[in-house]
């Protein structure tokens, strides 16, 4: 990235040139080792948890939904296994939303670009389109010499070219696919996808995301990284001095020289440099740099170059790592002769790690306490309050009770306020005097009119508060809300 | 216009339009020709509108185009989508006996729904937005009604009207005793205070009670009912309790015995389908006031 440009193949914007530099394609080539092994893990885990969680089944009951993790628009409800959230309690995605900013930040103090090089979604796909491609045309050298050939094509060469883009949009695709099972009953709409009976919408968004992921992985890869995301300007500003990033150690490395050259050197007793200058870390680079240059925006920091390095050092005898997770502060000490200084538990870590378990107990603590059983009162305007005949005073109420639970319910509304209240709930014959009752079904609200009257002689102030209480006749649950009775 | 475009300006080396005000003279600079053309295409594009959709005014009525169009006519093609979309649930709504309505939830919710909106284009004008009423216009919310509050008797109320010309109308009317010549304006003032006591009101210093109840006896009862307790029969409202239609106090009271009333309530049958006063007639009893 920094070498020097020849001053004639430079073009600038004011001229005829072009407005851009032209794509460098990349050949990653394969390597083995401890990184990789942790990236095929973990591409293994997200793709297995996104590509098949919408067919994991829950058990909610009859006649609600059975699948584990299902959004579900047109009734608006979320499902997440044991947890069912309603559009009002979308809180908790606030929740999970800081959890997750924080998580990314945390990671980064930790091991900088960890979110990147491992979990990002463009760089699980890439890499899993780069699978392939490897699989399909060869590793580096083959690739670099296939593309490079300028004989007419072959049918062989035609045909390994096909394979490969079937496979790509194969996976996106799938990928797509998945997308939408998540918002229906994941086996129906498999089947109406496969019978072409499904809606249009869905459709749709699988075309949408097939071709997002056939591109991004397929063709615009490292470019993702390097032009179209924010996060690489923002994750290097979160980085500070003690983050572990993949580190060049040129403490170690320098000066450079062949392999040859080195042990004779050695033979003499000279410090020579560890560095043999194989660019194997250049040539397994997903994003095409040269980590040895040190720290940059387009580093992914997927560790891939530390397996190279590492295979080679075992090769020639050397001790491992040269190239790993480190820092320049160490560096500097050891240039320094002083122990190198690790330090995870720092005054940013702690903030980040208290505000994550803050916030994540804030929810555990709701989603355990949550009532499901709800109650919202809306005082009428118009009028506020009415004089009947006999001359007391009424205040009438519009009354919405959720039942979030999975089985209906038997409620008794009371409302504690002015002396001698008389509670009536229009369109419900009470059994009891004063304390209506009635049944809300299962998953769903209902509106009451609910009608307060007081008697004259009670002779209210301008206005009191009103208690509300909704209790659950058979598990005793209560749901409780204030408003005001006021008088003419 | 003649061609001046011989006419050089020397600065600018430009021709003008020859147009010159106090020795300044106008550069030609013409239009753009993609500017000029688009605007004459804009003309042609017109002229097709004007044969397409309905465009020039005629005396009685105007020039309708060859598609056809009309912003009425398509409004009523959504109308009626919109009614055949809720044509299932008002069908419900139009076959369930009006006692059972409110025992429904879902049909009272959307009989609530329904006569909430037809109430508001409709009858908000007099009775107000949430039926509270005004000065001679009932409050539907309270427990006291003229024509009588069950279900049936809010359905008759709306569907005739009272005093509406409607041949099944709720007729009776408070009749003007002062200005027919029954009463004398002191018996008025009397039999005025006399109707406040009735409800318990304060009465005029040295007011003669034996006269009024003597006055209302041979004038009032036969509507009013004994004691003045009203008729709903007759729409004679009830003068013991806490609501006036007009005014408790001793002046309104006179300027009704004098004048009499007669409010009219419109007959909306004819007007609003029958499913629609069902709607309105629940939703007025649900409003609290019904019994």
């Amino acid at each position: 990235m920094n070498k020097t440009v020849n001053p004639n193949e430079l073009t600038s914007d004011d001229d005829y040139g072009p407005l851009y530099a032209a794509r460098k394609k990349v050949y990653p080539q394969s390597v083995h080792g401890t990184f990789r092994r942790i990236k095929w893990g973990l591409m293994a885990f997200c793709l297995g948890v996104y590509y098949f969680l919408p067919f994991v089944r829950w058990n909610r009951g009859l006649g609600a939904p059975s699948q584990a993790v299902l959004i579900d628009l047109p009734n608006s409800r979320f499902y997440f296994f044991f947890i069912e959230l309603w559009p009002q309690e979308v809180y908790y995605f606030t929740g999970l939303l800081i959890v997750a900013a924080v998580a990314l930040f945390l990671m980064n103090s930790v091991g900088g670009r960890i979110w990147c090089g491992y979990l990002c979604p463009q760089t699980v796909w890439t890499d899993l389109f780069y699978a392939v491609e490897r699989l399909v045309e060869g590793d580096r050298r083959e690739r670099m010499k296939k593309d490079k050939s300028s004989d007419p094509m072959k049918l062989e060469r035609i045909s390994e070219i096909v394979l490969k883009h079937s496979i790509w949009l194969l996976i996106a695709w799938w990928t797509g696919g998945a997308w939408v099972l998540y918002f229906n009953d994941a086996p129906t709409p498999v089947k109406e996808l496969v019978t072409f009976q499904a809606p249009m919408i869905a459709y749709i968004w699988i075309a949408i995301l097939t071709a997002t992921t056939y591109v991004l992985a397929g063709f615009m890869r490292e470019q993702v990284c390097t032009y179209m995301c924010p996060w690489p300007r923002i994750q290097a500003a979160l980085t500070d001095e003690w983050a572990l990033n993949v580190t060049y150690r040129y403490d170690r490395g320098e000066k450079r020289t062949s392999v040859k050259k080195a042990a004779e050197l050695r033979a003499l007793g000279e410090h020579v440099g560890d560095c043999v200058d194989c660019y194997q870390c250049v040539a397994v680079c997903p994003t095409g740099i040269d980590i040895r240059n040190g720290p940059q925006l387009e580093c992914i920091q997927c560790g891939l170059c530390i397996d190279a390095c590492d295979n080679v050092m075992t090769k020639i005898g050397r001790p491992k790592r040269l190239i790993g997770y480190d820092n320049d502060i160490n560096i500097q000490r050891r240039q320094e002769g002083k122990a190198p200084v690790y330090r995870i538990v720092r005054p940013r870590t702690i903030v980040y790690s208290a505000i994550i378990a803050a916030v994540g107990g804030i929810m555990i603590y709701t989603l355990a306490t949550r009532s499901l059983l709800d109650v919202n009162v809306l005082h009428d305007r118009n009028p506020v309050a009415v004089r009947l005949s006999d001359g007391s005073i009424r205040n009438a109420y519009t009354v919405r009770l959720l039942n979030k639970s999975g089985y209906d319910r038997v409620v008794a509304i009371d409302a504690d306020g002015p002396a001698n209240l008389t509670t009536h709930v229009v369109g419900i014959d009470s059994v009891t005097p004063d304390r209506p009752m009635i049944v809300i079904p299962r998953d769903s609200t209902s509106e009451l009119r609910l009608l307060i009257t007081a008697p004259a002689e009670s002779n209210p102030e301008k206005s009191i508060p009103v208690r509300f209480h909704v209790t659950d006749i058979g598990l005793g649950e209560v749901a409780t809300t204030t408003d005001n009775f006021v008088a003419p | 216009m003649t061609d001046h475009h011989g006419d050089i300006d020397s600065v600018t080396g430009k021709s003008t339009t020859g147009h010159e005000w106090d020795g300044i003279k106008e550069l030609n600079t013409p239009l753009p020709r993609w500017w000029v053309i688009s605007f004459y295409l804009t003309i042609i594009w017109s002229i097709g509108y004007w044969i397409v959709y309905p465009a020039w005014p005629l005396i009685s009525s105007n020039t309708t185009g060859l598609l056809g169009y009309s912003t009425r006519a398509s409004l009523a093609v959504e109308l009626a989508n919109l009614e055949t979309l809720r044509g299932e649930k008002m069908a419900a709504l139009a076959a369930a006996p009006l006692a059972d309505i409110e025992k429904n939830p879902a049909l009272l919710a959307l009989a609530r729904a329904k006569g909430r909106t037809v109430f508001g284009d409709n009858c908000a004008p007099c009775h107000g937005s949430g039926g509270a009423g005004a000065k001679g216009f009932p409050n539907l919310n309270d427990d006291d009604w003229l024509w009588g509050g069950t279900l049936e008797q809010i359905m008759q109320t709306i569907q005739f009207g009272a005093r509406s010309g409607h041949a099944k109308t709720h007729e009776g009317q408070m009749l003007a005793f002062g200005k027919d010549g029954v009463l004398k304006p002191d018996e008025i003032v009397t039999v005025a205070n006399y109707v406040r006591s009735l409800s318990g009101l304060s009465t005029r210093k040295g007011f003669d009670a034996a006269k009024g109840e003597k006055i209302f006896a041979e004038n009032c009862v036969a509507c009013h009912g004994d004691g003045g307790k009203g008729n709903p029969e007759m729409g004679a409202p009830n003068l013991t309790d806490k609501i006036w239609l007009y005014g408790s106090d001793e002046a309104t009271l006179i300027e009704t015995i004098s004048q009499g009333r007669a409010g009219v309530m419109p007959a909306w049958e004819g007007r609003l389908d029958p499913a629609t006063l069902k709607a309105m007639a629940v939703y007025v009893h649900s409003l609290g006031g019904g019994k």
